[in-house]
């Protein structure tokens, strides 16, 4: 642990220096572009009072000061169509003096993933630079996770769930199919606004189980556990470099669903069901938010937006300002980005179609 | 008392934190800002705050928290400007301020009417305060008791003010409350997700219709339209009577309304998922349910701009109460200044459920932070009534196109679109025959405003219900009929028949001679038509999905409602109050120009948008208007016009907005603006 912090600190400082030096690259070498004057727009597909907006509000101030030549960066707002709107648009930008990013989230990869008739943009056109994972807590009220004896989760199996769901073909399709594999009979409420409002019915007694991303169940879901109106149930887990599911750094004395599932008869890590969830979780949390520029962008454009985002994961206080507001997660940039997005945005064809086929044999729900 | 001994303490500290000289300049800062941008129709506290974020960053927490506050307190003060002067609904809040305040300045009472609204929000906004310094420390479990039974019955209750608004023939009002929430339910459905009258071929219409555009459509547009006929000033008399000290002595003569209507504005507040959508109605209702003498209402009765300014600053404060403590955003604005607080300082302000426990002294600062900047903006804002209020004095052929030009930009704040323009052109059009023809708009827009809660809490009422019968008969009857819902159950019925027995004489749009039978048969005839396409499109969605039993349901009754109207018209004279129709008397039939010579405008400023951008168009738009129809010299035209796009140009500059392109964009790449 020591030897990996010492690196990564080491290589930290490595970026640090490079991003340091970058202007004097541009006049020198041509590495790199200048957007000295210039004002970066930061487009993002969803309105002023989401998550996302949190995030682009969060990184921008930080971005315009490790950009060379410290351009202003603006967040603007593009809603419409569950974030498709906003993505079709950029899609057709081309690349011009990268002064246009994107950041796209998991409501704007799933349309993707699934076909959704609306979408007319391809990750595969885009330039990932930055990969922002989170992670997700299911929990329960203490009379229904006093059933659950130990990780065996059978004993929940007869219970009537309510849960204030936001829309199965959304990121709530992950915990829906979770809480089916492990043989629940949860009945989502659809036409909640965000997942807030379904922590607040939860709150209200109405819903009995719920899930929260990880900034928003430590702020909101931590002081019910505290006081005993809550109790975890399972994290959905995290990725190790090898792809594997392992307990969620965020939350390492939770069981992951992984851990549930298999001490909980009918349920299996494996299959075309397990399959189509691990892909699905993968698309909707530890690959979440990702900054794109686009098609066409130069590789200039490329390293020098690669090298910001390092300097910002390298400032010394970053630690401390991020995770109130990002939680503690990957901030992935280079190479590591780009396994994201190809995780986030490659799922196999067969988990695809028994998601699809789910969605519409289960909710009803057609993508037509 | 263990209450009572953290909370002393902490609001001495709160008030140690607020009153020192940097905090306060802080809040007047925010508050100018607030009241700048607070005064254009469309632009509320989301541009505003969204104007403020880059500075956030690491700032001291309580300096941002004033800024931030100043800045948000005052949207629901300034709005009144636009409502009370051009009949331009502001905001949510200010929606009901229209239907007197407009009047009042039709009569000349300008400043009257804008005192007296400012002195009614300033207590509002003392009263939210107080109550909310006690209330804060006892809500929670107070807002956890309302389920969504108990919301889906305060959104019964926001309906039934229908019924006192509805105008002279009761079905009328129905049906255009009726024809309001179909509108609203255009779009995607929320709870599968399928399409109502529309199809992703055309995905303008798939978010639904925004309330900014329905708003200025159906209030604003129609009255622009009248006046520009008429080719007068706003106000009638070229005198203003009504100095400013009347309308706060109007207030003072009514501060028991005042103050009614203040709770009312906190409770409502409270309450989260409801906002502020319903709760300027609610006082409207209130108002006139307690004044004596119904006949002024809708043609400028003071009591019915006190009650729901009381109401809209205290809902403010009342917010508070989710955001805070639940870290659940009330509004918009609200959901962007949580997200602003996660960037002061170092964040060690966490909103949400540890918000009491952690940051008592800092919950009180934000609370009185609000109050303060109430204080401080209305008395700015009462020191600068007259003086605006003035405004109702010029011709208005030369304000109008400035107006057409501020609305069709708090139009494109909704989605960026040239759809927008159509859409509000549509919506204008719609709200113009409404007006014509007598049919109740604020019922219409009730019905439009409510039409999302009423359908998502019945649909999930229902759902919850379900799921406690099928444990037991009692639990589901306990879900459903809790003490609350009993309570406002009998609220609501009170207010419904009482409502119906008054809504005789409420005038809420003054007088209408009727005329011949034709035209309004026709008009009905084609609202009958939409409500029956309406009814179709949803009966065609599959029958497991739940999007569908709400917009069939409205429209039945609705289309009930139709048969009832059309038989009367059948059987009754043409004098019948039923065949209301504005352009046989009054002043619209006598008017100087013709509605379409006059829409055909309007119409202009589209077509020439779609085809060369909005700020191109806008330039031919000023300068042709300016130079024919107001009738000014080359010279005035070119001056009034530039100074139009200057304006329009730094609005956008300084929100970060582009302007929606035409075909001319499509061939030509032009700088910004032009774009």
């Amino acid at each position: 642990m020591s030897l990996f912090k010492t690196t990564r600190r080491a290589a930290m400082g490595l970026v640090a220096a490079a991003v340091a030096t970058l202007p004097f690259q541009t006049q020198a070498g041509g590495h790199g572009i200048d957007l000295a004057g210039k004002t970066v727009e930061w487009i993002i597909p969803f309105s002023e009072t989401g998550g996302s907006a949190k995030w682009a509000n969060f990184y921008a101030p930080l971005l315009s000061e490790a950009l060379p030549g410290a351009p202003t960066v603006v967040v603007k707002f593009m809603p419409g169509a569950g974030s498709t709107k906003g993505a079709n648009f950029f899609q057709e930008q081309t690349y011009d003096d990268g002064t246009l990013i994107f950041g796209s989230s998991g409501s704007t990869q799933f349309p993707f993933l699934l076909g959704d008739p609306r979408v007319k943009y391809n990750y595969a056109d885009w330039n990932v630079v930055l990969a922002s994972g989170t992670g997700g807590v299911a929990y329960l009220p203490p009379d229904m996770a006093a059933k659950m004896s130990g990780l065996d989760a059978s004993g929940l199996q007869g219970e009537d769930f309510i849960y204030g769901s936001q829309g199965a073909t959304r990121l709530d399709l992950v915990p829906l199919l979770a809480w089916e594999m492990l043989g629940l009979s949860v009945e989502p409420v659809f036409g909640i606004k965000g997942r807030g409002d379904g922590r607040l019915m939860f709150e209200r007694g109405e819903a009995n189980i719920d899930y929260q991303t990880s900034s928003s169940y430590l702020k909101g879901v931590t002081p019910l556990v505290e006081d005993g109106s809550a109790v975890p149930m399972m994290s959905w887990g995290a990725l190790d470099d090898a792809g594997n599911i392992v307990r969620d750094p965020t939350f390492p004395d939770m069981p992951t669903f992984k851990e549930v599932c298999e001490a909980t008869a009918g349920c299996e890590t494996s299959g075309e069901k397990w399959e189509a969830w691990k892909a699905f979780f993968i698309a909707g949390f530890p690959a979440q938010k990702m900054v794109f520029l686009p098609n066409g962008a130069s590789a200039d454009a490329i390293a020098t937006y690669t090298a910001a985002f390092e300097a910002v994961k390298a400032r010394a206080d970053f630690a401390e300002i991020s995770s109130g507001r990002l939680g503690v997660y990957p901030q992935m940039t280079g190479d590591e980005a780009k396994g994201a997005l190809k995780s986030g945005t490659e799922v196999p064809q067969a988990a695809k179609e028994f998601v699809v086929g789910w969605l519409e044999e289960r909710y009803g729900v057609t993508l037509k | 008392m263990d209450v009572i001994f953290t909370a002393l303490p902490a609001l001495g500290d709160a008030w140690a934190l607020i009153l020192q000289p940097v905090v306060l300049g802080y809040l007047i800062l925010g508050v100018i800002m607030g009241l700048c941008i607070g005064v254009f129709p469309g632009l509320g506290g989301i541009a505003g705050l969204s104007l403020l974020l880059p500075f956030m960053f690491g700032m001291d927490p309580i300096l941002g928290l004033a800024l931030m506050i100043g800045m948000v307190a005052v949207v629901p003060t300034s709005d009144t400007f636009a409502s009370v002067l051009m009949g331009i609904p502001g905001s949510s809040a200010s929606q009901a301020t229209v239907l007197d305040g407009f009047p009042m300045a039709k009569n000349g009472q300008a400043a009257r009417a804008l005192s007296a609204a400012f002195a009614s929000s300033l207590f509002g906004g003392l009263v939210g305060a107080s109550f909310l310094t006690v209330f804060i420390l006892v809500a929670r479990p107070v807002v956890l008791e309302f389920r969504t039974p108990e919301l889906l019955m305060i959104t019964i209750f926001g309906l039934s003010m229908v019924g006192i608004l509805a105008g002279r023939v009761a079905i009328k009002g129905i049906v255009a409350a009726g024809l309001g929430m179909l509108i609203g339910t255009i779009g995607e459905g929320a709870s599968s997700g399928d399409l109502r009258m529309s199809s992703y071929d055309f995905p303008y219409l798939t978010d639904g219709l925004k309330l900014v555009i329905v708003g200025l459509g159906i209030f604003a547009i129609p009255e622009i339209i009248s006046l520009l006929r008429q080719d007068r000033a706003i106000a009638k008399e070229q005198a203003l009577g009504g100095g400013w000290l009347d309308g706060v002595r109007d207030w003072f003569a009514n501060i028991w309304l005042s103050v009614r209507c203040s709770i009312i504005g906190v409770i409502v507040g409270v309450i989260p998922g409801l906002g502020g959508s319903v709760v300027d109605w609610i006082a409207y209702g209130h108002a006139v349910q307690t004044t004596k003498d119904k006949s002024k209402f809708g043609s400028g009765e003071v009591r019915g701009v006190i009650g729901p300014e009381s109401s809209n600053n205290a809902k403010e404060g009342g917010g508070l109460v989710p955001t805070l403590l639940f870290g659940i955003p009330g509004s918009g604005s609200m959901a962007i200044f949580i997200g602003a607080i996660a960037l002061l300082g170092s964040g060690q302000i966490e909103v949400g459920p540890a918000m009491l426990k952690n940051n008592l002294d800092i919950t009180y600062s934000i609370v009185w932070l609000l109050a303060l900047a109430n204080v401080v903006g209305t008395v700015i804002c009462i020191a600068a009534s007259g003086g605006i209020a003035k405004l109702t004095t010029i011709r208005f052929a030369l304000l109008a196109p400035f107006l057409f030009m501020i609305i069709a930009f708090a139009a494109f704040q909704s989605g960026q679109n040239l759809m927008d323009l159509v859409a509000l052109f549509a919506i204008g059009f719609l709200g113009i025959m409404m007006r014509r023809f007598d049919w109740s708009r604020p019922a219409f827009l009730i019905g439009f405003v409510l039409s999302n809660p009423a359908e998502t809490y019945a649909n999930q009422a229902l759902q919850i219900a379900q799921s406690r019968f099928r444990k037991g008969f009692g639990e589901g009857i306990d879900y459903i009929f809790s003490p609350i819902v009993i309570v406002l159950l009998i609220i609501t019925v009170i207010s419904v028949v009482v409502g119906l027995r008054q809504a005789k004489s409420i005038l809420a749009e003054g007088d209408v001679k009727s005329g011949s039978k034709r035209a309004p048969l026709a008009f009905l005839l084609i609202v009958t038509g939409y409500i029956a396409y309406a009814l179709f499109d949803a009966a065609s969605i599959p029958s497991f999905s739940r999007d569908r039993t709400f917009p069939m349901f409205v429209a039945c009754v609705c289309l009930l409602g139709c048969a009832v109207l059309i038989i009367r018209m059948m059987l009754k004279p043409e004098t019948d109050t039923v065949f209301a129709d504005r352009e046989r008397h009054g002043d619209d039939s006598e008017a100087t120009h013709g509605l379409w010579p006059t829409l055909a405008w309007f119409a202009a400023l589209l077509v020439l948008t779609a085809l060369l951008g909005f700020i191109l168009a806008l330039g031919l738009f000023l300068f042709s208007f300016l130079r024919i129809r107001a009738g000014l010299s080359n010279v005035a035209a070119v001056i009034y016009t530039a100074s139009g796009i200057a304006f329009m140009c730094a609005m956008a500059w300084l929100l970060n907005r582009d302007f929606p392109p035409g075909l001319l964009q499509e061939y030509a790449d032009l700088p910004w603006p032009l774009t």
